[in-house]
């Protein structure tokens, strides 16, 4: 009981992270792919603008995803670590580049300055969604035995539906980021932007849906358990719901209607997580060790969900008004193209 | 401890088969102390800021507005970098001591879960701060301030929390398996180590922050640039420097006399004291280097006497412990003297400042004042990171101490040694992105005394 309620709330954030956090990748990844200097310069521009004061809020999902893993189900954290270690640390590394790049990136003042900074954020973001992808697939798919192996520092994480689960979160972030921006260039009266990134949003849900489907296709060949999993039940249940609201929200997009499309495409992206872990349930790493099993005393079980509690409370009320904010435009700085040589601005 | 507990415990956890375990603790330690210099500035900086703003909102003087918004600029810079690095240490904590994480996870975990929750207000209230300026109403906008000092302050205290457990471990039994039952998260978290290690952080970064911030001014007093803007900025962190440095002196006594009595063989290196000795002798300074002290001035009794206020108290050697259990004493002892020594010319600083103030009302004449307050934060640094070094060297042999060994916590992964190299070049990258982009806006000079009206401020990303 305690331990699933823990396991609830790890999802949780782990959904959050992946919407959120997910989102910021996928910034990154339409940076990457913005263009030439000039042709990217106003893509770039809205990007920085909108991730500008969130980033680091999004980003500490992360570590509370890591707090609640280590301290609420340490016996699969261990070996978690001990048998990923390989895509994990290049997930580190990448977020260090990213973290320094975005940081430094408005301050660039020259264009070879913009661009390598540019690259760095760019190259990174999809690295670190890549191998966190792969990280889950492992995990899901079995790989991971309950007492940990690292003699095999590669095999475990580059089977078929780890790499491409890899590849999964890498679009859904690109999905969900075009449709935040779009919405975030509608909202400030950039039409030009916002047409951009309902295209991108379009030609992401596509791809998304794509590999939505072929990843079911790769998972029932090579991970049989986690398919009856998703095809029964509540894991079913969460595909059919992600499905529905995936598709309502590319009408949503086709018509423009970006503000009410921001929550749906949130909520396709987490059914498939909820259903993920729906489908694995009763077990944290399939066929080795249970929630329960995995799962920390029942004191500090308690303990740690009574701060969550109050916490998460404190830390919602604190996002809406930060989001709140943004979304009004009260926090960022003025839209500027981004073209490598800073324009004065005194 | 109990010593039940302590024979099944060492009795028991397999050593993990790893070549590199030293390579693994240097890895943990470099990142560690990339860290910490930033958690200084997350401990004490808002508090500055928000000092500045305080006197902004009371006096109405801009000049003073001006440096709080630079000065939250700089915050919000180092911020994004601690986030990194300290998005780094948690995953290290499970790459390289997986087997730690998996036995005590769920003893000391909750300390990290406080820590996880504050550090995310933190990040919140830290970015409405420094983006709201001239957006927020004032008062508004200082309690978000507020907001960020509060977080920081329980965020690290958390942390800290946690080290104090691994020095002290309490809060659970062992059965004869090896596995941990009967927690109490609360009880682990307020260890008896907490305390003591909590003021002396505490004090640590008010003295490193304010140190290097007044550092800065200091150079611009030096090149002639005296106006109320440059003065301001000098004489609020050396009024920080000057009541933090002095009181340090009585926390570490006390940390001193806690750690006597909690882990004297930790005690015993800090002074390279071999043999148990009643009315043990002290030697301040000198450089410990095959087996012995060379050097320093030998003060009688002096160790008994710190060590326990007593003339003739009883201190425990090296000898007490097997040759396996001891910690390496050349580092902490001369760590120890290196930070001791520091910490008391910071408090000498601290005094010529005050004295100044108290008897003419002004600022030190002589630029080699200047000279010493531009010295003072890089020396900090280095006390703040051999503060850590006896603290974490002098745990040594032990990850969590007298019950499991670092050998017995560290992964049998492959590879520790390229992801080490990995590590050291993308910190050097990392700090001078850093250093890149607070010099740049150094060099944009002083931030514009306020003229402008809400929407024209420049923001930082």
């Amino acid at each position: 009981m305690l331990a699933d309620l823990a396991a609830a709330v790890l999802i949780l954030a782990l959904t959050a992270y992946a919407v959120l956090g997910g989102a910021d990748f996928g910034a990154g990844f339409w940076d990457l792919t913005a263009g030439g200097a000039e042709r990217g310069a106003r893509l770039r521009g809205l990007v920085k603008q909108s991730m500008g004061p969130v980033w680091e809020a999004n980003h500490v999902w992360l570590i509370v995803v890591l707090v609640i893993m280590w301290t609420c189900f340490p016996h699969a954290f261990g070996p978690l670590m001990e048998t990923l270690y390989v895509p994990l640390f290049l997930a580190a590394v990448g977020i260090i580049f990213r973290g320094a790049a975005f940081a430094l990136r408005g301050e660039a003042a020259t264009i070879s300055e913009a661009r390598l900074l540019g690259a760095t954020f760019a190259l990174s973001s999809l690295l670190v969604p890549f191998f966190l992808g792969c990280a889950i697939g492992a995990v899901a798919t079995g790989q991971v035995p309950a007492e940990g192996d690292p003699s095999d520092p590669f095999g475990s994480w580059t089977n078929a539906p780890s790499i491409f689960i890899g590849l999964m979160a890498v679009a859904t972030g690109a999905y969900l980021a075009a449709v935040f921006l779009a919405g975030d260039a509608t909202r400030i009266g950039l039409p030009d932007l916002a047409a951009a990134f309902r295209r991108r949003a379009l030609g992401a849900a596509v791809v998304g849906g794509v590999f939505a489907l072929g990843g079911l296709v790769v998972v029932e060949s090579d991970a049989p358990d986690l398919y009856d999993g998703l095809t029964s039940g509540l894991g079913l249940a969460m595909v059919i719901v992600s499905a529905v609201v995936g598709l309502a929200t590319v009408g949503l997009i086709w018509t423009s209607r970006f503000e009410v499309a921001r929550y749906t495409s949130a909520i396709a992206v987490g059914a498939i997580l909820v259903g993920w872990a729906v489908a694995q349930r009763p077990d944290f790493l399939p066929g080795e060790l249970s929630f329960q099993d995995a799962a920390a005393g029942d004191s500090t079980l308690i303990a740690t969900l009574i701060v969550l509690a109050v916490a998460l409370a404190v830390i919602v009320a604190a996002l809406w008004w930060l989001f709140k904010l943004t979304l009004e435009g009260r926090l960022a700085g003025r839209f500027e193209p981004i073209v490598g040589s800073k324009p004065e601005t005194r | 401890m109990i010593d039940g507990l302590l024979q099944i415990a060492q009795a028991s956890f397999p050593t993990v088969d790893q070549d590199y375990l030293l390579e693994a603790r240097q890895m943990q330690a470099l990142s560690l102390g990339v860290h910490i210099p930033l958690v200084c500035f997350g401990i004490s900086f808002p508090a500055m800021v928000v000092f500045m703003e305080v006197l902004h909102l009371r006096t109405g003087n801009p000049v003073y507005k001006a440096l709080a918004k630079r000065w939250s600029k700089v915050m919000l810079i180092l911020f994004a970098i601690g986030v990194v690095t300290g998005t780094i240490l948690s995953f290290e904590l499970g790459l390289l001591w997986p087997q730690f994480m998996e036995q005590w996870g769920e003893v000391f975990g909750f300390a990290f879960a406080v820590e996880g929750l504050a550090f995310f207000v933190e990040a919140i209230f830290i970015t409405i701060y420094v983006y709201g300026w001239d957006r927020l109403s004032p008062r508004v906008h200082l309690l978000t301030g507020i907001a960020v000092a509060c977080a920081g302050i329980l965020g690290s205290a958390s942390v800290i929390a946690v080290n104090g457990w691994m020095n002290n471990p309490q809060g659970f039994e062992l059965d004869a398996n090896r596995e941990v039952t009967d927690v109490d998260p609360l009880s682990a978290l307020f260890n008896p180590n907490l305390w003591h290690e909590e003021v002396h952080m505490y004090l640590a970064g008010f003295i490193v922050a304010s140190a290097l911030v007044a550092g800065v001014y200091a150079v611009a007093w030096l090149r002639g640039r005296r106006d109320h803007y440059h003065r301001a900025g000098l004489i609020v962190p050396l009024a920080v420097l000057s009541l933090a440095a002095p009181a340090q002196l009585f926390v570490g006594d006390w940390a001193a006399r806690t750690v006597t009595e909690e882990q004297p063989t930790k005690l015993a290196a800090i002074e390279g004291l071999d043999e148990t000795t009643k009315g043990a002798d002290i030697t301040l300074g000198g450089i410990y280097f095959d087996g012995a002290v060379h050097g320093g001035i030998t003060i009688p009794h002096g160790l008994s006497l710190l060590a326990d206020h007593k003339w003739n108290a009883t201190v425990r050697g090296l000898d007490a412990v097997p040759a396996g259990d001891r910690p390496p004493v050349g580092w902490v002892r001369n760590a120890f003297q290196l930070m001791v020594g520091i910490g008391t010319l910071l408090a000498l600083l601290s005094l010529w400042f005050l004295w100044f103030r108290w008897r003419h009302g002004a600022l030190p004449g002589s630029r080699w004042f200047y000279r010493a307050v531009v010295v003072a934060g890089p020396a900090s640094l280095v006390a703040l990171i051999s503060g850590w070094i006896v603290t974490e060297v002098g745990r040594q042999p032990w990850i969590v101490y007298e019950l499991m060994r670092t050998e017995q916590a560290v992964t049998g992964a492959e590879g520790i040694p390229l992801g080490y190299a990995a590590l050291v070049v993308v910190y050097i990258g990392l700090a001078g992105v850093a250093i890149y982009m607070l010099r740049r806006l150094a060099r944009q000079g002083p931030e514009p005394v306020d003229r402008q009206g809400p929407g024209d401020i420049e923001v930082l990303p």
